[in-house]
């Protein structure tokens, strides 16, 4: 199946989505690293809200490659996504207290990441990776950036307004669904017989 | 008369460019390749879209990744070149000129200092060089940009040396089940065998230098590259690591002796985006950039 969505995503259209459906997203999404998980999360620790409002928006593992124009506006150069499986860390966490619509990456995400997804209604899906400048020609305007100096161009905050972004392969869906672990228990059941067999 | 160090700067930022921007021949040919002979619609989207993005790179001569990767150069300096540690200095100069105009991402972060925005570590490592010293007269530069994504799933174990050449290719298989869908696939494979822990790690770097399909002039060893290339399609990886289309393009090993105590065993996997280029200039200047 095939889905248009636009932030913010409402549950009830999370919900209707499977595990290998193709997902379109247009609106705002927002890049977030392993430096942005954590400093979101610090801020809510100290009961300060970050710059931006995650909740049913998608928010994008990439790190692009950015280029001032001449009139000192931010564009995109490059903006495919990073492996997000460094993310799996705090992502629950992130899910449970932003609730964000939809995380974009690649490489599959884990247990904790499937667990959060299906209680607060959240989906995962891959961009292909490397595919960066499909991506760059999706994103329309670079409406804001927070945290560059501290952070710097990769880790930092781009809020991104897109059309159309994808196409968006759902790995993990809201009702416990993980193609990656499938795909993975196939690689670990394959790894065994060729060791045996060596 | 021509100043050398301005052409080797040059020389190397062009390099960079074109590693960032356009893939080796043969790689963009595995992978149209690869697309037609995928079956299951899962895989086949996911590289028809590497393609399409392919495409556009060399197109727009744009990075075709946003992960513009490490910067390393493998330089072999001739003993008439006319210069010899100013080609360290230039090749630094053309990362942050490369940076600046390709645009490359700014990947070199100081652990306590944060991100230099300039590819140029602080403390003198990145980019990092392999240098060697051959006869003639010319100076020969390969630009080899790593992404961070393929990097993390790299891995060298110290085999005990009993287990032989079974527990080299044990430990390759493990190393790229591992890797799993998580570094961009389909992947190349680097492995180095032999030396000590660090070399076998810069030789498996250096075994991806090797065009694809193009396999070790030692008979014994293009065999076991062959024989480890088929076991590795049968983890089913797959394009993205979905299960569907080619898992790994092709392996590549480079041995060196080894300590009779010690089998260090190095695996260095690339991502569907192997990016290397090169080019050899000769002591008035000339250049000249090697087939891509």
């Amino acid at each position: 199946m095939e889905y248009h969505l636009t932030t913010p995503i409402p549950p009830e259209e999370l919900k209707k989505i499977k595990i290998g459906d193709v997902v379109y997203v247009t609106g705002t999404v927002v890049t977030a690293r392993d430096e942005a998980h954590l400093k979101a999360l610090e801020l809510h620790k100290e009961g300060k809200q970050p710059p931006v409002d995650f909740q049913g928006i998608g928010l994008f593992h990439c790190g692009p490659v950015m280029k001032k124009n001449e009139q000192g506006e931010w564009t995109v150069v490059a903006a495919g996504p990073t492996t997000s499986a460094r993310m799996e860390i705090f992502q629950d966490e992130f899910i449970k207290v932003f609730h964000p619509g939809m995380i974009i990456g690649k490489g599959g995400m884990g247990a904790r990441t499937t667990k959060a997804c299906q209680e607060e209604t959240c989906i995962y899906g891959y961009f292909t990776g490397g595919a960066a400048l499909l991506a760059a020609d999706r994103i329309k305007k670079v409406k804001d950036v927070f945290w560059y100096e501290e952070l710097g161009m990769p880790e930092c905050l781009w809020n991104f307004e897109v059309e159309e972004f994808g196409p968006l392969t759902i790995t993990i869906d809201t009702h416990g669904g993980n193609l990656t672990d499938e795909s993975k228990k196939n690689i670990e059941a394959n790894k065994e017989k060729i060791l045996q067999e060596l | 008369m021509m100043d050398i160090a301005q052409v080797v700067e040059e020389t190397a930022a062009k390099l960079l460019e074109i590693a960032a921007t356009k893939l080796p021949s043969e790689v963009k040919e595995a992978l149209i390749k690869d697309e037609k002979d995928t079956e299951g619609s899962l895989g086949k989207s996911q590289l028809k879209a590497i393609n399409e993005n392919v495409n556009l790179a060399e197109t727009f001569i744009k990075p075709m990744c946003q992960d513009t990767g490490l910067v390393s150069f493998f330089v072999k300096i001739g003993d008439k070149f006319p210069i010899k540690s100013k080609v360290k200095t230039a090749l630094i100069k053309a990362t942050e000129k490369a940076t600046e105009k390709v645009p490359l991402r700014p990947n070199a972060v100081d652990m306590f200092e944060g991100n230099t925005k300039n590819n140029v570590g602080l403390r003198g490592y990145v980019p990092w060089f392999y240098f060697d010293l051959v006869e003639g007269d010319k100076c020969e530069i390969i630009a080899m940009p790593k992404g961070g994504g393929s990097s993390n799933v790299g891995k060298m174990k110290m085999v005990p040396p009993g287990k032989g050449i079974k527990g080299v290719k044990e430990f390759v298989v493990e190393a790229v089940a591992a890797a799993g869908p998580l570094a961009c696939p389909p992947y190349t494979v680097g492995v180095g065998v032999g030396g000590g822990e660090d070399m076998c790690m810069n030789l498996a770097k250096k075994a991806l230098l090797r065009p694809l399909y193009q396999y070790h002039e030692d008979e014994n060893i293009a065999l076991i590259e062959k024989e480890l290339k088929d076991i590795l399609n049968r983890l089913e990886i797959g394009a993205m690591g979905l299960g569907e289309g080619t898992s790994v393009f092709d392996v590549h090993m480079e041995f060196a002796a080894r300590h009779p105590a010690s089998l260090p065993v190095g695996v260095v996997i690339s991502c569907w985006a192997l990016r290397h280029a090169g080019a050899t200039i000769d002591k008035e200047g000339n250049v000249e950039f090697h087939p891509h």
